[in-house]
């Protein structure tokens, strides 16, 4: 679909007036790669940014080393940022980068051994390294050049270094601005809006660093102007609904202050953090408060206190953090606390993958737990779903009594997507904590036989007092370990979930409602699954796709909608064993998450395609999965 | 329905109601006869009904073990949670709702051994809580297992040929962590040393953390033995800061002036398990509270949203 740019005759230092390119295409992908520290990620954030706010579809995704500072200039090192612009909505990360900015060659090796660059890509190569004092870092760029000649990229060397030190002492501090310059110039971006992008980027910096970067952004855009052959359009998008743009991680934070929560209970993990650092900037003045905790299991501990006494809290987490939460979580459960737990997923088990993205924590959500502790489960599949999860999250959290878990994940978290403002609805608010006086016949758990719905008693109220234990109870709250208490108890707190499926829609099928193959998602791949779906059927192939946004309970009419494709299949970010591997069986195969899930509740036979590689999945890989089950069936 | 501030909606306080002892009486506690547990919950529903507590607006919070059942045989609102976890819960009860008195009642296997992380980092957050350690010096639900302040030497099912390490102490543990605010220790088997430090315990703003000596009736029956029988094992710290008990003072003749403020004189003089000290070891009313640290101005549901809808500016398109 991305159409790149034919390798031009001549190439720099020459001013290229007249043999410039102007190319206007649909979508065009870029990155920006540098070694950690070096600011790629902030120039592509500016400029992903400001390209939603010229009303391209842009999505972009933060391209993250394991370690804080790994040593400069080696592939593994390669921090940086890809954004794909399209001049219609975006939904995932794409396929490969068209073209991109490099800060060294060790970097950019990084991204072409990885596959990440189309054939005819355009890279933009900082050059000092080719002339650099130490022979080893003259020999390790011939090198480099070498291997990236196998493919025919054009690369540009560009110096940046030596332009950025005619304004700053640094380079490293202003390499990133240059580069910005660089792309507005290539992809006709207003400098206005980049700088008020900067200014709000920069807001905790001094004034220095701003209008400084605002230099550096026009000397890369010069340079590129007297240097550089070609220019590309992307057209915007026609006008249409306010949009906003943001992250994963900033939707959940303003989701739940949409919410009316007011404690954000954490402990530093990745990738979940940036919610905390976003509502530490902002929650007080909402009337929030975010808690760091001295552990995960304090955070917990603390968010089912605050919850118990009032308004529900929630708690944010990731993989390993969630597993310590375990026993609050079913305390909650067991005594009908409302409480919201986000986990932001990584790479898993143990500490795993903690940058990057992967569906591994679906069962843990579902099933992590001594005894039986149904729960809900939700799972945001676009950055404005986050947002919006977290009100319905914390409606339910208080309408049933229960633990909501939200799994979003690294690719939704660090992700940046246009999406349309939320036109916010006091009634999403938590209303205010009731405290008048509970009537004397009052139970803390006067359960409604058919339904285990409960009004709670909330500390303050009289005629509410009663002891909540994680005991076996009574709807007195007593405790009691006779057969039948506890076997009342587990069917009121069972029965809740049934009673929410029952409020729920089926699913919608994306695509016609019976064909040959249904590929079933659920999360952050809905994008790309959503993408290989139309050029599947462009070529002719009877396939469409479900995206599920509630794991427990499960949107009803599952077993129907299945019935009406010859083959079902699930595709996730999550490990399975592939049929064919040694010692693999049909009956000890261990399949991906969800399929496992859907098989047991629905009885159809569905197979999965999964796979754990630490980034998204791309539209092409989903596409050749769909081509390997389906035939062509219609022209296309 | 009133908006009693906070996000709070309730009804006109009812301030005529009195409240006798029998008030607070809850179920019939199940401890065995002679459990210093009695002792305490008859100490606190005295604290109740002397300082007339609502039973609606007072909530206790335990964790798992003999003395985390304390709360239901209380009419106040109770939290018996999880092992070692009742602090972060008391602690987000207090973070959202300043305006309930809260209390703890943990063992010394639920404070010191796996809720310890906690019972630290409460200890510096510093809300306002009144915390008690029941501490017997064994766990007794679970049937006779060495605790971290077993005396060492004592058998038990896990270390049948006695206890190998000296017991923890928890006085120097919480006298060592930075923005504690009181610290006292009393004991069981004096019903009015133990009544008059919970008491100080509950006037104090902050975490007010106690101690409690006592003995299992099953499993360590003899650990204080000796100081019940001589109260000349005993020492009493006086001061007008901490408590001062006048009625003790014709048995225990054992008495030290020691000022709670002296945080230096407090480490020393928790340092020696001999002879046993009660008293307040350390108070200083000055530190600062967690949740007066964190408390943000309240938000309606519309200023909520009308600032969220500026907030949304920021990041529009």
């Amino acid at each position: 679909m991305a159409t790149s740019l034919e390798p031009a005759a001549s190439v720099v230092d020459a001013p290229p007036d007249a043999a410039r390119r102007e190319a206007t295409l649909a979508e065009h992908t870029l990155e920006v790669v540098s070694d950690a520290g070096e600011g790629a990620q902030k120039c592509g954030q500016i400029f992903g940014a400001v390209s939603a706010r010229m009303r391209n579809g842009v999505w972009t995704v933060e391209i993250i080393p394991a370690e804080i500072q790994p040593p400069p200039r080696v592939p593994e090192g390669a921090s940086g940022i890809r954004i794909r612009l399209g001049s219609r909505e975006i939904t995932n990360w794409g396929d490969q980068t068209n073209l991109v900015v490099a800060f060294n060659e060790q970097v950019l090796l990084a991204r072409h051994r990885l596959g990440a660059l189309a054939e005819d890509a355009v890279l933009l190569l900082e050059d000092t390294w080719a002339t650099h004092e130490d022979e080893a870092v003259r020999a390790a760029w011939n090198a480099a050049m070498n291997e990236l000649s196998s493919r025919s990229y054009r690369i540009i060397p560009v110096p940046m270094e030596a332009q950025c030190l005619s304004l700053v002492d640094n380079p490293r501090k202003g390499k990133n601005m240059f580069a910005l310059g660089m792309l507005a110039w290539i992809y006709r971006r207003d400098l206005e809006r980049i700088a008020e992008q900067i200014a709000h980027a920069f807001r905790k910096k001094s004034e220095d660093v701003y209008s400084q970067s605002v230099a550096l952004v026009q000397l890369g855009y010069d340079w590129a102007g007297r240097h550089l052959d070609f220019r590309i359009t992307v057209p915007s998008m026609e006008g249409g609904r306010p949009m906003v743009v943001m992250n994963g991680n900033e939707a959940l934070g303003m989701g739940a202050i949409a919410a009316g929560m007011e404690l954000c209970a954490m402990y530093p993990i990745t990738p979940a953090t940036s919610v905390s650092h976003y509502l530490s900037e902002v929650f007080e003045k909402f009337g929030g408060v975010v808690h760091q905790a001295e552990d995960e299991i304090a955070a917990a501990g603390v968010a089912i206190g605050a919850s118990y006494s009032g308004k529900v809290a929630f708690t944010i987490t990731s993989g390993p953090g969630l597993a310590l939460k375990t026993e609050f979580i079913g305390l909650a459960i067991m005594t009908e606390v409302p409480l919201v737990v986000v986990d932001v997923q990584r790479g898993g088990p143990s500490t795993g993958l903690p940058t990057k993205v992967e569906q591994s924590d679906l069962f843990a959500a579902l099933f992590a737990q001594p005894g039986d502790a149904p729960r809900i489960v939700l799972a945001p599949a676009t950055i404005e779903e986050c947002f919006h999860v977290m009100v319905t999250a914390r409606r339910l959290a208080e309408a049933f009594r229960t633990v909501v878990i939200v799994l979003s994940d690294a690719n939704l978290a660090t992700g940046v997507q246009p999406f349309p403002r939320p036109a916010l609805d006091v009634r999403w608010q938590a209303a205010p904590v009731d405290l008048t006086a509970l009537p004397d016949e009052f139970k803390a758990y006067g359960w409604n036989a058919e339904t285990g719905l409960s009004r709670r008693a909330i500390p303050g109220q009289p005629g509410g007092m009663h002891t909540l234990t994680g005991l076996s109870h009574d709807d007195r709250s007593k405790v009691a370990y006779s057969a039948g208490v506890h076997q009342q108890g587990s069917a009121m707190r069972s029965r809740k979930l049934a009673v929410l499926q029952s409020t729920l829609e089926p699913p919608v099928v994306y695509g016609p409602d019976a064909g040959e193959l249904l590929v079933v998602g659920w999360g952050s791949t809905k994008g790309a699954i959503e993408e290989a779906v139309d050029r599947a059927r462009t070529e002719g192939r009877a396939v469409s796709s479900l995206h599920l946004r509630f794991l427990s309970p499960l949107e009803p009419g599952l077993r129907e909608i299945f019935a009406r494709f010859k083959r079902v299949m699930t595709v996730e970010i999550n490990y399975s064993d592939e049929p064919d591997d040694p010692y693999i069986t049909g009956e000890n195969r261990r399949r991906g998450q969800l399929a496992w899930l859907l098989r047991a509740a629905t009885l159809v036979d569905i197979d999965c395609w999964t796979r754990v590689p630490g980034e998204p999945f791309k539209p092409a890989t989903i596409l050749e999965i769909i081509r390997r089950r389906t035939v062509v069936t219609e022209a296309s | 329905m009133t908006d009693l501030g906070c996000g709070l909606l309730g009804a006109a306080d009812d301030e005529d109601r009195e409240y006798a002892l029998s008030d607070y009486e809850g179920a019939r506690a199940r401890w065995c006869p002679g459990c210093g547990d009695h002792s305490v919950l008859t100490a606190v529903q005295k604290l109740l009904t002397a300082e007339q507590l609502k039973p609606e607006t007072t909530v206790f919070v335990s964790g798992i073990g003999c003395s985390s059942r304390f709360p239901h045989y209380l009419t106040t609102y109770g939290f018996h949670g999880i092992h070692g976890r009742a602090l972060p819960v008391a602690t987000g009860i207090k973070l959202h709702r300043p305006d309930l008195d809260v209390f703890v009642v943990m063992g010394d296997g639920d404070c010191t051994s796996i809720g310890a992380g906690h019972w630290i980092h409460a200890l510096r957050y510093n809300p306002d809580l009144t915390v008690m350690l029941l501490d017997n010096g064994i766990y007794g639900l679970t049937k006779n297992q060495t605790s971290p302040t077993t005396p060492q030497g004592l058998v038990s099912n896990t270390q049948p040929r006695g206890s190998l390490l000296p017991a923890l102490n928890p006085l120097t543990v919480a006298l060592g962590v930075t923005n504690a605010s009181f610290i006292a220790q009393t004991a069981e088997f004096v019903p009015a040393h133990l009544y008059a430090t919970l008491r100080a315990a509950h006037k104090h703003r902050g975490l007010a953390f106690v101690r409690i000596l006592q003995r299992c009736p099953i499993y360590t029956p003899g650990i204080y033995g000796e100081a019940v029988k001589k109260p000349a094992l005993v020492e009493l710290l006086v001061h007008d800061d901490g408590v001062n008990v006048p009625a003790l003072e014709s048995v225990y003749q054992q008495r030290r002036q020691h000022d709670p403020s002296d945080l230096a004189a407090a480490r020393e003089l928790a340092q020696s398990a001999e002879p046993i000290r009660l008293g307040v070891f350390f108070r200083d009313p000055s530190r600062i509270c967690y949740e007066t640290l964190r408390r943000v101005p309240g938000r309606t549901a519309r200023e909520r949203l009308t600032l969220l809808d500026t907030e949304l500016d920021r990041y529009a398109v």
